[in-house]
Formats: structure tokens, C-alpha cells, sequence
């Protein structure tokens, strides 16, 4: 690990106008990421700016009756929040099924949407990558790929977004606040990822020195049932294979509402648009559910050892509907 | 605000406060065992991946070898050669002893803090442990010896 | 439970319990070694003067100045000697600073060019470098052929012919290997993280040319090995190199990453078996016939057709290994190197004979167990695998299972079982037992605990033959300058040592039984037993067990959980019930793990196995073994050791894999042959809901 220089502002202002004012400078929050690729040279900061004492820990009621989440709100304390738990066991899915305890204690919710990817290319800084080293190649296409991306890729770049809470809370429709030199503005967390093309290093779509300080979730859409499902190798502490979120609302055997995120699959999350489309106002039913899953996933480009996530994802995504569907008809 | 490479740092550690000048690179990891001399603590795999390093931070259980020394500053740190009080056992650590929860020993600190931090976290929650949730929520913390079941034996033991 | 608990158990869980990294000798530095990121070629050029800019950095060792040793026994152990790099990881300069973080940044700026050439590192079964070897891993002759196989083939009723795959493996302990050496008077002193002190001991001293009694090798406690911590490894000796070069104590703590590459790993293998039998089951011809690879710098053949040797009778055998050499790590021990993997093919392919002839695979092993060893004709010393499987399958309800696994909602649910067998190996050592004035005794012995409880079961050893409490003994092991002691490796380390602790305690006992008294100084007994274990033995000694799994698949997903592992076992005396029932457990997750999870890949362009972390090698969580039971019966065994008892440290990971793999055939009709099974294995194979 490079040295680098290290400051604790007391206010987001602060802490905005130190890293612009810094090249190589980055935001240190729980560092269950950062630190990893520092220790592995990825990320070489010549400053670390630790907003991890800024007062963004809180979760609070919106005026809409939705929920506004601080940016330093852990893993652990948002997954056991008691209103996050009743109104959006979607989320809280998603972060139990993420890392561990120990990790959840640290992981922050900004800095779990902002992780880098786990493609062991981008993480050995002794072979090629474009989207560590821009230009370099992409050595997984030909070589060892069988975690990575089937959608959304490009001939540069098949790296995965790892992280189950941007799944969910993209089907949420929760959206991200910012705060950047010239003051705040909100993203909704479907357009924070950038999809490689040629460029992927490009990864987000903040803006130099801007700062996450909260995620605003919208109200639970009525009458709805959400659920959070990972396949993983192990049956724990694992990273997703596939995984999906789920918001389905069912009246009279039609649908009513439809959020369907696709995690593990992209280098975003994969918010099932198309499949949504199809599927509001169709019946709730698995035919229906896979006609829609599979027209999403005809945009899959499966490499040689990826093939198997595109039924995977498929039965997943259907299994998840038809759950919810069931759990809505017996309610 | 001017940045330096080093920083003076206050640790509270198993009870004692500690005053350290670290390297902005040292891991908390690092620092209990180089600087302070805690090498119950281990390394198995500097990269949040094995759970060795567990320790309590103010409280909470995390992979001391993710934690920069120097954000710590004011924490307290509870390590496993702080769990025994007083020569008596710490409830964790009779288990593991009374169920043979270890072979060679080196997951052990991390799995006894993990364990301990795992506790509390139940009962601030109110909740019970079963054998899968307690399967579940060890699962951070690797033993390549395969002491798993004893090790959710004696966690469970503990928590009812 | 029964048993005597660890004699260091409250050492270990209060963390005062030091292995090779917690050392604090005074002035020490710390190394960090830079790996080679080629495959094969030369070292043109290293520049370390960035490296060397940091003031903490004292020196950047690399071929051109560290210090010459003589020639290895083991080459892998030639560290910093040539130009030449014979795989990619291999260490090819060593960062040593006066802080961790120094030493570690210092190896990411050193600057070396390669002359790279081109790579071979894809096994492939039709590569033109496989030969035949003379011996396998243990000293087997690689080739035995019994009776005619081909006419055994020809004239079966039923056949089955399976190629079986299993990937690079590796052990990783959750101690990384770890050293830290100072030199004091022309004296080296390593702390090391070994299975076997007199080994780092005899090679340190040839590698720097010192007499064995220049050089003091200790492993006091040790986080686990498996293997690759059974011979010395190259951080060792770079240690010591490196403290001789600055002519300061240094530690060396491998990265975890730097473990694939250099510590050894479980070879692939390419196992095809053919039985041809009759249609009552009963084995006429057997073939196991392995393809496996080493390195260019070592031949390292994994004996995975030794198993088919011992287990079933069978007319006609013939069991091969051949291998091919590449530019790859050197492969090593792993848990039960050649039953592990050569088991995992030989009993899944026993299943599929069973299904072919319509038979309980249980009753199957049953027909086909035989009188004497198969190839050797020797009788056995002791041999209940029949009553293994028996108590086994009564303990897990065997007889409820009916041809095919059961559907449970969106699961299927399915069991298997497989057979396990694993040789008794026996070293001889030398124990000295004092007496003291005290009461109590102390055993000393160059033995080494690496979680095994070797501590603990040697002294109860003594203790039974002394006839007092376990606490009043006091074993020293873990030190080269103890009475020698072989490694802790092959399930050998109880009998080995614990046969010259037991005729040292028995020397002791009847003296004190005439009535010599306890002089202050102590009364002591020394015993090597080199003379009574040379006198071998004629019976074919080995221990026997039989793993039964219950596993569920997920239709959808193909995710694959293990529900239940229950083991029996005959393996002799069992003398520590409590720390045997651990290891036994322990050998079970582990083969569960191999199973469902464990994969290495090696990466064809760059020539490195891939996944070097602990997120991307995948061994078993807590979530992934909710219940594991091991049992045994009661053996006796009068031909193996004064103890009766076997090895208990390697035979239960040996059936497990393919106790689960028949499981997960039994739940889904789906045989994989390829390890590991999980959801990219099954997924579209079976039919769906």
C-alpha cells in the first residue's frame, strides 16, 4: 500500500472541498472495500478523506412517508431497522444475504452501492484490465469468467456490480442524494451505474468529488409483497451466482405492479424493464412470468463458462414472482 | 487541515487506554499485534475474507484487518485476551473449551469474538438462537479444521 | 463428552497461544516476498531502487546477491538461486524493511523484466509429455497389474466405464505459512509454521551447510496444515536467508494470495475407471487409471489409484498413473493425497455399478469385500468395513431409502453412500519420559500438534501406562532438539510417536515398578523405537470407514446443501475419544467442501490458478455443514502398534465426496463426475419441476 495523507472533516461541505481540492484524494467510510484494494495496489490514494464520523448515520421517516437512509447507515443497523424490516423486507433480504456480520457492521450504504467489482482481473493488478487500466484488454472474455456478467457487457469489460443492496433498492425506486461542489441534486439508484462500453472505468455517475449523503425510499407501493433471493455457491458468504429482487402487486389474477431487479448478471443492477412491461396487466401466473423473464434475458450474451446464469437467472426471477404471487393470493 | 502519513491515535484496549503514533496504513489488525503486542488476534487472510481477526470495536464485531488503525481514534477495542475476566473464562470461551469447538486454534480469537459480538447483537434484537441462525450468522468466520459443529453447540449453549 | 480436553485448549482460547507469527524477537524486520508474474522464461533485469528509496526498507534480496545455498533436496526449496523462473508466483525477490507496511509496498515497486517464453499449462489427456512414472506419492510403484484385465473387460455382464475430474485443490490452512529466523553465533534459530520440525531442521542445515545441531527448529503451536506445511517451504527459507543477509531476526508471513503457488496443492486429476462385473455385482476386472500433472521443477505423482489396490476383490486389476510436466506450481500433499481424489472416482464409480446391476449400493461393497489384500494377497490386520457400513446405515436410517430420492416442495432429497479407507503408517521416533521428584512426568518428544490434539493424546498415553491422571504429565513437543519425531502427516503422527512415548513411559514404569526412587534431578527413560518399527509387519494394515450423505437440490436453482454426513469408522483404538471425534468431523467438512465447493482454475494466458483468496476459493462456511455425526466401533488390533491404534487424521474426508456426489445422484438422477457439484453443474441436467 502507497502512503497516503489522512483528514476527518466534521461536515459534508468540508469534506466535498477537501477532496476536490485533492487529486488522488477518496472518501473512506467503512473500508470493507476501499482498504481491500488499496491492500491489493487497485486503488492507490494519495489521500483518504474519512467521512465515516459525518453525521449521515441516522434513518429517518420522509414527508412522504417513505424512508430517508443516512449514508453511513451500517448494513447491520439498516437491515434491523423495525421500519425496514415491515415495510421493506426486500432490502432487508438483500443486506442479510450479503457478507458477513462482521462485514455488515462496517459496510456503509453508500459505500456498498459505490463497490468495485470482484472480477479476479480487475483485482490483480498484475495482469491486464480495462477497467483498471484503461486500454489494457480484457483477459476475462477468453480466460476465467464463469461469475461474470452475461448482461449488459461489452467486449471491454464482463465485470459484475457484486452488491445485493443496490439490487433491492433499485426496485425500490430509492434514490440517491448528493452533495458535490455546487451543491446537492438526487440520481435514482437505477441511473447510478454506468454499463461499460468502451469505457469501463467509468463505472458511476457522480461527478468529480461529489459525495453520497443519503438514499431516499419512496413509500411501500400498496398492496405489494417484496422478497430478495441469492444463489450462491456457498450457502453463505458468497457473492451471487444470480440473484433477484421482487415487488409484485396481484389483483384479480392480473398484475398490478411489477419491480424486478436482476443482481450478479451485469456490471449494474439489471432492472428487468422489459419484463416489467409485459408483464403489468397480464396474468399472474408462471406462464406469464416466464415469457416475460425470458424476453429480458434475450439480450443475454453468455460467454463459454457463464451460459448456465441465463436459466438460472430465468428460474430464479420466475420462482421469486410465483412465491410472491402465491404468498398475495393467500393473503 | 494539513494531512501527514503518520497519526497520533487513543485506542481503548481491553480496558487500558493506549496512545499510538501509526503509520496511516496500519491496520487496526496490524497495530494490536505489532505496536501493542496482541497477537492473539491472527491474520488468516488480510482481506475480510476468513474472519481471524474479528475483534469487538465499540461493541461491534469486524474484521480488524479492514480498519485503518488511525480512523479508530477513541474507540475502544475488546480483543480475545480481553474476554476472560478477572482469570475467569468468559462464558464463549468455557463453551468452546467444553465442546472441543477448536483443532488447531488459529480461527479460535476471531471465532470467540464473533460469537461474543453475535451475542449481544441477539439480544439487542431480542431474538432467540437456534442452530441455523447461529450457522448463519458464524458464517463469517472460516475453521479449515471443520470444528463447525461444536462451534454452533457451543455458541448455542451460551445463548440460552 | 468423553475424553481428556486440549492440554493447551486455554491457551488457545485466550490468545496466548503463539504460533510463527507471534514471535517478538528483538530488532526483527519483516519480509515480503515479490512473486513472478510470468509462467516461464529468465529474469533480464531488477531494479529495486524504488524499493530501496523508502529509509525503512533494508534490503531487496534477489538472485543476483542473496546468499548461495547448497544444493536442495527438494528444488522447490532453491529460492533465489538462478535467473530462471519455472512458474508463475514463484519468489523472485524479497522486500525486508523495518515495518510490515514498508516490507509490503517495497515488493509491489520492485522492478523486474522477464525474457517470457512461451507457456504449456493446460492438462490436456492427449499432451505429448505424459510418461509413465517409476513411483507414486509414497513410494508406490505407479503401474500394478493383476490377472487380465482386458479378458476380465470382454467377458463382463455389466461394465462401467467413467471418467471422473477433479481440480487443482488446496489446502489452505487458516494460518498462512509463517516464519520468523535469527542466526546468533553462526546458529540459526526458525520458528516456523511445519508439520514437522526435524525436517526444517535437517533442511535448513543442508541449505546453509550447518551441522543438524546448528540449527533449532520450532512449531509450538501450528494453524493448521493438511499437508503443505508436511515438508519445508520456501518461506522458511528466505527467513533465514534474509535474517543471514541483514544479520537480523526477520518474519516472513506469506500472503494468503502467495499460497497457491507455493506451498503445494492437491493435483488435478483425470480418473478413468472401468469395473467389469457380473450381473450379481460381483467385480471381475477393475482399471483405475490416472492422468495427473506436476511442475518442471519437481516430480510430484498423486498415487490416487492406490485405494482401487486394497479395497475390492476382483480378479483382474489394474491400476496406472501417469503424469505430465508443466510449467505450473508444484503440487503436494493435501489431506489424504491419492485415497481423497482416487476414492472420489473409485466409489462414485461403485454407485453407478450398483444402479447397472439393480443392488443397494451398500449390498454391492458388501459382495465384493475380499478375504486379503487384493494385490498384495496379504491379510489384513484388521478390516471392518463391513460393519462400518452396517452400523452405518442403521445409525442413518439407510433403510428407508427407497431407488430414488424424494421430492420436497421445490427440492429433491436424496442419499448416498461410499466407503473409505486409509493405510497405517508408522515412523519410528525416540521419546524421553522423566519422572519427576514432583509426582508428575514429562514426556518429551520432537512431535508437533497442528490441531490434531497430538499434545493431549500422547500424554494420555503415558498416562494410561503410568496409571496416573492426565494432568500429571507434561509433554514437550515442537522442537527440533527433542528426541527426533517424524512429520505430523499420512495419520501416522499417534503411532509413530505415541509407540516411543509408550515404550519409553512402559522403560520408566517398570523401573519405578522395582522400586528405584525419583532422585531430585528426575528419573528418566529414553526409547527409539527405529529397531521395532523395522521390523515391519506381514499384515496389510489399514483403517476403514463409511460416509453416508443427505443432501437437497434446489429444482430451480440447482444450489446443492449438504442436510446430513454421518461416518463410521474402524480405526483401531480410538484413545482420545474427544479430539478423535474432531478430527473425524473435521476430515468430513473438509470432504464436503471438496464436494459441493472447492474449484481452482488454472488461467491458461497467464498460467497462475486463478483464485487465490478465501472469496474466490470457496471452502465451507458454518452454513454450509448443519449436521455432521462421526462414530466407530471398537477395534481390536494387536498388529499395528503397543497403542492398537490407526490413524484417525485423513480418513474421513476420504469417502465424503463421493458419499455426496451419490447423494446428489440419488436426489436427481444426474451423475457428476467433474468436482465440484453445485448449481453450475446441475443446472438443466435434471428434469425440471
Amino acid at each position: 500500500m502507497r502512503e497516503f495523507g489522512y483528514l476527518r472533516p466534521t461536515d459534508p461541505v468540508e469534506a466535498v472541498r477537501l477532496l476536490v481540492g485533492s487529486p488522488e484524494a477518496r472518501y473512506l467510510a467503512g473500508g470493507t472495500n476501499l482498504v481491500d484494494l488499496m491492500k491489493l495496489g487497485v486503488e492507490r490514494p494519495r489521500l483518504l478523506v474519512d467521512v465515516s464520523r459525518l453525521p449521515l448515520g441516522d434513518v429517518t421517516p420522509t414527508d412522504g412517508g417513505g424512508l430517508r437512509i443516512g449514508a453511513l447507515v451500517t448494513n447491520a443497523d439498516l437491515a434491523a431497522d423495525p421500519r425496514v424490516r415491515a415495510a421493506y423486507p426486500v432490502l432487508s433480504q438483500a443486506l442479510l444475504a450479503g457478507a458477513s456480520g462482521q462485514l455488515r457492521n462496517r459496510a456503509t450504504t453508500a459505500g456498498n452501492l459505490l463497490q468495485r467489482t470482484r472480477c479476479l482481473y480487475f483485482q490483480d493488478t498484475a495482469k491486464p484490465c480495462n477497467k483498471r487500466s484503461p486500454g489494457t484488454g480484457c483477459p476475462a472474455r477468453e480466460g476465467v469468467h464463469r461469475d461474470l456478467a452475461v448482461l449488459g457487457a461489452s467486449e471491454q469489460c464482463i465485470a459484475t456490480h457484486p452488491s445485493d443492496l443496490a439490487v433491492a433498492l433499485a426496485a425500490l425506486d430509492a434514490v440517491v442524494e448528493l452533495l458535490g461542489p455546487d451543491g446537492p441534486r438526487t440520481l435514482p439508484v437505477t441511473d447510478l451505474h454506468r454499463l461499460p462500453g468502451d469505457r469501463p472505468h467509468e463505472e458511476h455517475r457522480l461527478l468529480p468529488g461529489e459525495l453520497i449523503t443519503a438514499v431516499a425510499v419512496p413509500p411501500p407501493v400498496p398492496e405489494t409483497l417484496s422478497a430478495y433471493r441469492k444463489v450462491r455457491d456457498r450457502a453463505s458468504y458468497a457473492f451471487a451466482l444470480a440473484s433477484a429482487a421482487g415487488i409484485l402487486a396481484v389483483r384479480a389474477g392480473r398484475v398490478t405492479h411489477l419491480a424486478l431487479v436482476l443482481g450478479g448478471l451485469a456490471p449494474k443492477p439489471w432492472r428487468a424493464r422489459a419484463a416489467e412491461q409485459r408483464l403489468i396487466g397480464a396474468p399472474a401466473d408462471e406462464a406469464s412470468f416466464t415469457a416475460a423473464v425470458e424476453a429480458e434475458l434475450a439480450a443475454a450474451r453468455p460467454l463459454r463458462d457463464n451460459a448456465y446464469k441465463v436459466p438460472l437467472a430465468r428460474n430464479l426471477a420466475v420462482r421469486l414472482l410465483c412465491d410472491l404471487a402465491a404468498k398475495g393470493q393467500a393473503r | 487541515m494539513i494531512s501527514t502519513t503518520e497519526t497520533a491515535v487513543t485506542l481503548e484496549v481491553n480496558g487500558t487506554s493506549r496512545e499510538l503514533r501509526l503509520d496511516n496504513r496500519r491496520t487496526l489488525l496490524d497495530a494490536l499485534r505489532e505496536q501493542l503486542e496482541l497477537t492473539g488476534t491472527k491474520k488468516g487472510c488480510d482481506h475480510g475474507q476468513c474472519g481471524a481477526c474479528t475483534v469487538l470495536l465499540d461493541g461491534r464485531r469486524v474484521n480488524s484487518c479492514l480498519v485503518l488503525a488511525v480512523t479508530a481514534d477513541g474507540s475502544t477495542v475488546t480483543t480475545v485476551e480481553g474476554l476472560a475476566a478477572d482469570g475467569t473464562l468468559h462464558p464463549v470461551q468455557q463453551a468452546f473449551l467444553d465442546h472441543d469447538a477448536f483443532q488447531c486454534g488459529f480461527c479460535t480469537p476471531g471465532q470467540l469474538c464473533s460469537a461474543v459480538g453475535l451475542l449481544a447483537e441477539a439480544e439487542a434484537a431480542g431474538e432467540a438462537l437456534d442452530e441455523p441462525t447461529v450457522r448463519e450468522r458464524m458464517s463469517g468466520n472460516i475453521c479449515r479444521c471443520g470444528a463447525y459443529p461444536h462451534i454452533v453447540r457451543a455458541v448455542v449453549e451460551v445463548a440460552s | 463428552m468423553s475424553g481428556h480436553g486440549r492440554l493447551e485448549g486455554r491457551e488457545k482460547v485466550t490468545g496466548a497461544a503463539r504460533y510463527s507469527d507471534d514471535r517478538r524477537p528483538a530488532g526483527c524486520l519483516h519480509a515480503c516476498p515479490v512473486p513472478a508474474t510470468v509462467a516461464r522464461g529468465a529474469i533480464t533485469s531488477i531494479d529495486t531502487s524504488e524499493a530501496l528509496a523508502d529509509p525503512r526498507v533494508v534490503a531487496v534480496l534477489t538472485h543476483l546477491d542473496a546468499p548461495r545455498l547448497a544444493e536442495a533436496d527438494d528444488p522447490t526449496l532453491a529460492v533465489l538461486q538462478s535467473a530462471r523462473v519455472s512458474y508463475r508466483g514463484q519468489c523472485v525477490a524479497l522486500a525486508v524493511a523495518e515495518t510490515l507496511e514498508a516490507a509490503e509496498q517495497a515488493a509491489t515497486v520492485v522492478r523486474v523484466t522477464y525474457e517470457a517464453e512461451p507457456h504449456d499449462v493446460v492438462l490436456v489427456e492427449d499432451h505429448p509429455g505424459i510418461y509413465a512414472p517409476d513411483l507414486a506419492n509414497g513410494g508406490h510403484p505407479a503401474d500394478r497389474v493383476r490377472g487380465d484385465f482386458d479378458a476380465a473387460w470382454a467377458a463382463a455382464e455389466v461394465r462401467i466405464d467413467a471418467t471422473y475430474r477433479i481440480p487443482p485443490l488446496h489446502n489452505h490452512p487458516m494460518e498462512p505459512h509463517a516464519a520468523t529466523a535469527w542466526w546468533e553465533d553462526g546458529r540459526l534459530t526458525a520458528y516456523d509454521s511445519s508439520q514437522g520440525t526435524g525436517e526444517v531442521q535437517k533442511t535448513l542445515a543442508a541449505l546453509f551447510r550447518l551441522e543438524h545441531t546448528q540449527v533449532l527448529a520450532v512449531s509450538e503451536h501450528v494453524g493448521g496444515g493438511f499437508g503443505c506445511k508436511g515438508t519445508p517451504r520456501p518461506h522458511v527459507v528466505l527467513a533465514a536467508m534474509a535474517a543471514r543477509a541483514v544479520g537480523r531476526p526477520v518474519r516472513l508471513a506469506l500472503p494468503r494470495a502467495q499460497l497457491a503457488a507455493t506451498v503445494g496443492h492437491r493435483a488435478p486429476t483425470v480418473q478413468r475407471v472401468r469395473l467389469a462385473a457380473r450381473s450379481d455385482g460381483r467385480i471381475q476386472g477393475l482399471a483405475q487409471e490416472i492422468l495427473t500433472r506436476s511442475s518442471t521443477v519437481k516430480e510430484f505423482v498423486e498415487q490416487a489409484a492406490v485405494p482401487a489396490r486394497v479395497m475390492y476383490r476382483s480378479p483382474a486389476s489394474r491400476t496406472t498413473h501417469r503424469v505430465v510436466r508443466q510449467d505450473v506450481p508444484t503440487p503436494s500433499w493435501m489431506r489424504a493425497p491419492g485415497e481423497t481424489p482416487g476414492m472420489f472416482a473409485l466409489e462414485s464409480a461403485m454407485d453407478e455399478l450398483a444402479l447397472a446391476c439393480g443392488l443397494d449400493p451398500m449390498e454391492l461393497r458388501l459382495r465384493n469385500e475380499p478375504d486379503t489384500e487384493p494385490d498384495s494377497g496379504r491379510p489384513f490386520s484388521s478390516r471392518h468395513l463391513t460393519e462400518c457400513l452396517r452400523e452405518g446405515a442403521r445409525r442413518f436410517g439407510w433403510q428407508r431409502r427407497g431407488p430414488a430420492g424424494r421430492p420436497e416442495g421445490r427440492l429433491l432429497v436424496g442419499t448416498g453412500v461410499a466407503a473409505s479407507t486409509y493405510p497405517v503408517l508408522i515412523g519410528s521416533a525416540a521419546a524421553e519420559v522423566r519422572a519427576e521428584a514432583d509426582g508428575t512426568f514429562v514426556v518429551r518428544v520432537n512431535a508437533t500438534d497442528i490441531g490434531t490434539g497430538a499434545r493431549t493424546v500422547l500424554a494420555v498415553i503415558a498416562a494410561e501406562v503410568l496409571a496416573v491422571p492426565v494432568d500429571r504429565i507434561r509433554p514437550e513437543i515442537g522442537r527440533s532438539d527433542l528426541p527426533r519425531g517424524g512429520v505430523a502427516g499420512g495419520s501416522s503422527g499417534t503411532s509413530s510417536w505415541g509407540w516411543a512415548v509408550h515404550a519409553a513411559t512402559s522403560g520408566l514404569a517398570r523401573r519405578l515398578a522395582e522400586g528405584v526412587r525419583v532422585p531430585p534431578e528426575g528419573l528418566s527413560v529414553c526409547v527409539d523405537t527405529r529397531e521395532l518399527v523395522a521390523q515391519g509387519t506381514e499384515f496389510a494394515r489399514h483403517a476403514f470407514g463409511a460416509q453416508f450423505a443427505e443432501v437437497q437440490v434446489d429444482r430451480d436453482t440447482g444450489e446443492v446443501r449438504l442436510r446430513r454426513l454421518l461416518g463410521v469408522f474402524a480405526a483401531g483404538r480410538i484413545l482420545n475419544p474427544r479430539t478423535a471425534r474432531s478430527q473425524l468431523l473435521g476430515g468430513m467438512v473438509m470432504g464436503a467442501s471438496m464436494a459441493l465447493l472447492e474449484e481452482s482454475t488454472m488461467d491458461p494466458a497467464f498460467g497462475d490458478h486463478a483464485e487465490r483468496d478465501l472469496a474466490s476459493y470457496h471452502v465451507a462456511v458454518n452454513a454450509d455443514v448443519p449436521d455432521v455425526q462421526a462414530y466407530w466401533i471398537e477395534e481390536e488390533d494387536r498388529h499395528v502398534s503397543p497403542m492398537g491404534s490407526k490413524g484417525i487424521g485423513e480418513i474421513g474426508i476420504v469417502g465424503t465426496a463421493a458419499a455426496v456426489a451419490n447423494a446428489v445422484h440419488h436426489a436427481t438422477g444426474v451423475r457428476v463426475r467433474d468436482l465440484p457439484i453445485g448449481a453450475r453443474a446441475l443446472l438443466g441436467r435434471f428434469s425440471g419441476p
